[in-house]
């Protein structure tokens, strides 16, 4: 079937814009974060102004509002939700204009993780506690959608063969999904590890300027549990169905591929991230640490095994 | 995995040494708890992902032998060693081999003690309740109109769900007219553990057993509905791997015909899809010689008698008619080398043997045969007289060759590529190079002793792969139930709740003062907030009542 290419535009324009709106909440967000403290000391300062001003009679006093930074906060909260429909909008629209599934390369399975890492960001990442994480996912998310943009992209066109399968869907569905779900527990991870080197209410140094607004180390880390225990099952079973998969494509359910062996990689990572949490003495720092391994194999898997080493999955238009 | 928690029962240092016998067994009982403990299997654990990663880095035999060998090649000091190291080996070596017994070892051995374990503590009732429940994680008091019996049967009956057990006084509690309930539920929780456990153990077997008995044939049929091939015999595939029980005996009989292949490409030369007809026949079709029509497809193999038949790969089989000086011919097709997998520029060679009588005796015969060697292309690109391909579909077929006379030395007993002629043949002059001609389907090059060499076109062929996994079925079975355990053993909570009720006198009056106290057994967010709606739930109050100090930081 031909493509539509006037579609196709449309799925980039969408693409487009979701990064350009993102760029906005990260400037918003930063913003945000600057004026996270000074925004505090801004409220008092309100208040005690309307204490005065309420003994001058005759003067109306306005409520007293939220701080700056929530308000700046909040709104950017609501651009993130225009840039994931925008997003999600431009997958729609590249699989109208291919008529197949829109993951069959590189760019369009990042921009799929990418906007799985934001849903499941809005998600969870909802809470008020939590505005000040949104930077920190948000970085890794924008130089991903840039890099998936320019290096990766690939124009809208059917895919090989092998691809053809209903089981294209469902394997590369739930392993981006999964993806954006580590992704968003590394950045946890990671934020977890400079909060215990920088304890709250004793943050020091250049790095302490940037702890100061984190959520507590707890909340950190419980964060980056309970988005493992989701990614672990989630990322096993797409494994699992990519093996069903490759017996119905390649004639074997397993043979090494690299990329097989390094999805291997990853899940004995992440198991060792859930024994590690139940093994006294490794809970936090080391557990935290194994956790950012994952990711980095994760990462790995996506970038260097499908790019630079040669294996059954690289496809991605880019050889 | 085995975490030990009350120190390991060891006497207390003896004055006299022990003997040998006694040490042996401390040492072989020490190493086993070395070995099942969590922190060797999560050393383990990192081991394997270490372990995996030269698999995935460096060329590997199991999937590309050429390209071992050119690594090799490209590292006359290092390589060799690397091999030594079974470094291209990765996934049958003895390093990764040992840490995968090791950690199997350790998973076994982990694994089977706490399904007793886990056995005891479902014929156990819950835990009496502890001495002070404000020291719990989560604790609530509040003062009840009921009797304490009372309080502890309302509350037992709405615990529904729960394993619960309601107790009278310990007789060393400060309260002689207590009641106590003490509750607990997620068992299943550790039974998901277990079962996932399991299932990876009896995955992990399957896959070696599949790997004993099974073997994986591919072969190159010429795709023009010719005699095909059947399975029985390993002499019957162009390669053959089998498990190592197998001896070439026993295989399950399939015989396939290749009718058609068809290839659909893209104006870029993308492919769209392959297909390819076929006929066979297996099981009781053998014995009364029935055909079964079937289609090929990428991503739709053939399933019969328990194996399955797939369509790995095509590519073009040149015809060549040879005309000898005294009229006779000698027609042969064969399958060419794909190049270049998006042109389909193909290589091959081609050795005729000249029609007996024609030469005095054999010696003679055998110094005047001809072979050829060059190349296919399925849609003709000529740079000059330079030949390459410009679209994998075969619109304007052409062939660039060199042909030769004397000697193709396949009675020498030297093994000889099928897809190129013996360079060092070439060399000594025993293959003399006769003609270079470019030649489209119907033209001939003459030799000078008028042999006529004519390129007839070229069919297709595919190559086929026919698999044979045993256990194929118990893996996927496997995998399922380890799935299914592990969701269980991540979402099931364990959660363990305690009640005493005791009677107070307040100014005369006989209430009852029930406390409760919580305890989540597993680190997860949100006990506290669960366990405020259950003491909302069992006792009223306001559900903020409670003191929870596990969760402050919520």
């Amino acid at each position: 079937m031909p493509i539509d290419e006037t579609l196709a535009g449309y799925s980039d324009l969408a693409f487009e814009s979701a990064f350009a709106v993102f760029v906005v909440a990260f400037v918003l967000l930063i913003w945000q974060y600057a004026s996270a403290k000074a925004g505090k000391a801004h409220a008092s300062e309100l208040v005690a102004a309307g204490e005065v001003g309420a003994l001058v009679p005759g003067r109306v006093v306005e409520a007293p509002r939220k701080p700056f930074a929530e308000r700046l906060g909040n709104s950017a909260y609501a651009v993130l939700i225009v840039g994931v429909a925008l997003q999600v909008l431009s997958i729609v629209l590249r699989g109208l204009a291919t008529h197949r599934f829109p993951l069959g390369n590189m760019y369009e399975f990042v921009t799929m993780a990418c906007t799985a890492a934001m849903v499941v960001g809005l998600v969870l990442l909802r809470g008020q506690k939590y505005r000040s994480m949104w930077v920190f996912v948000l970085a890794p998310v924008l130089v991903l959608m840039f890099l998936a943009g320019t290096v990766l992209y690939a124009d809208a066109a059917p895919v090989v063969p092998a691809l053809r399968s209903y089981w294209l869907p469902i394997h590369v569905t739930i392993v981006s999904i999964g993806s954006g779900i580590f992704l968003v527990s590394g950045v946890a991870s990671l934020l977890f590890l400079l909060r215990l080197r920088q304890p709250e209410g004793s943050e020091h140094g250049r790095l302490g300027a940037l702890a100061r607004r984190l959520p507590s180390a707890q909340s950190l880390d419980r964060l980056a549990y309970k988005t493992t225990i989701i990614g672990f099952p989630l990322f096993g079973a797409g494994v699992i169905l990519g093996a069903i998969w490759a017996e119905a494509a390649w004639g074997r359910f397993w043979g090494w591929d690299p990329k097989e062996t390094v999805s291997f990689i990853t899940w004995v990572i992440y198991a060792a991230y859930l024994h590690a949490r139940a093994t006294s003495g490794w809970r936090d720092t080391k557990a935290a640490w194994i956790n950012v391994a994952g990711f980095t194999a994760m990462l790995f898997n996506l970038f260097i095994i499908n790019i630079v080493v040669s294996g059954l999955h690289s496809y991605a238009g880019l050889n | 995995m085995t975490t030990i928690e009350a120190p390991p029962n060891v006497p207390p240092t003896p004055p006299r040494r022990q003997s040998l016998l006694r040490r042996i067994v401390a040492f072989v009982r020490n190493t086993w708890r070395g070995l099942t403990s969590m922190r060797t299997a999560l050393a383990l654990l990192f081991l394997l992902a270490l372990a995996a990663i030269p698999g995935a880095l460096l060329p590997q035999r199991s999937l590309n032998e050429q390209k071992v060998e050119q690594y090799v090649a490209d590292r006359p000091t290092l390589g060799p060693w690397m091999d030594r190291l079974e470094l291209f080996d990765v996934f049958s070596s003895f390093w990764f081999t040992a840490i995968y017994a090791l950690l199997f070892v350790s998973l076994v051995g982990c694994i089977l003690p706490r399904c007793v374990d886990h056995y005891r503590a479902l014929r156990t009732p819950p835990v009496p309740t502890p001495r002070n429940l404000a020291r719990l994680p989560h604790h609530y008091r509040t003062v009840v109109d009921e009797t304490p019996e009372q309080a502890a049967t309302r509350v037992r009956g709405d615990l529904r769900g729960w394993r619960a057990v309601q107790r009278a006084a310990d007789p060393r509690s400060p309260h002689p007219d207590e009641v106590t309930v003490s509750a607990e539920k997620g068992y299943t929780r550790e039974l998901g553990n277990l079962v996932f456990h399991l299932a990876l153990v009896a995955l992990l077997v399957s896959i070696a057993v599949g790997k004993l008995f099974g073997y994986e044939g591919s072969v190159i049929v010429i795709a023009d509905d010719g005699p095909g091939f059947c399975s029985t015999s390993p002499a019957a595939f162009d390669s053959f791997r089998a498990g190592n029980v197998r001896d070439g005996t026993g295989m399950a009989p399939i015989c396939v015909r290749v009718k058609d292949f068809r290839a659909d490409y893209l104006d870029t030369g993308q492919a769209e899809m392959f297909t390819s007809n076929i006929a066979y026949q297996a099981g009781d079709d053998l014995a009364t010689n029935t055909w079964r029509d079937d289609t090929l497809r990428v991503n739709h193999p053939l399933r019969v008698a328990g194996d399955r038949v797939y369509l790995q790969g095509h590519g073009y089989a040149p015809t060549f008619t040879v005309t000898f000086p005294n009229g006779e011919t000698r027609t042969e097709t064969l399958q060419w080398r794909p190049e270049d997998a998006t042109t389909f520029l193909s290589t091959g060679a081609m050795r005729f043997d000249p029609p007996g009588g024609m030469y005095p005796d054999a010696d003679e015969r055998r110094k005047n045969q001809i072979a050829l060697e060059g190349l296919f292309a399925p849609t003709a690109l000529l740079h000059g007289t330079l030949l390459s391909s410009s679209f994998p579909a075969m619109t304007d077929p052409a062939v660039a060759i060199d042909v030769y006379k004397g000697d193709t030395g396949l009675d020498t007993g030297i093994p000889q590529s099928l897809f190129s002629l013996n360079k060092e043949l070439v060399n000594q002059g025993r293959l003399v190079k006769q003609a270079r001609v470019n030649l489209v389907p119907g033209q001939s090059a003459t030799l000078p002793d008028g042999t006529q060499v004519r390129f007839d076109g070229a069919k297709e062929f595919v190559n086929l792969q026919v698999s044979h996994d045993p256990t194929q079925g118990w893996v996927l079975g496997s995998a399922l139930v380890m799935m299914a355990g592990l969701l269980v053993s991540l979402l099931i909570r364990r959660r363990r709740v305690w009640l005493r009720a005791y009677p107070v006198d307040e100014g005369g009056e006989r209430r009852t003062v029930v406390e409760l106290g919580g305890l989540a057994r597993t680190d997860h967010a949100g006990w506290g907030d669960e366990f405020d709606r259950l003491h909302a739930r069992l006792l009223g109050g306001d559900p903020a009542d409670s003191d929870g100090r596990a969760d402050s930081g919520r």
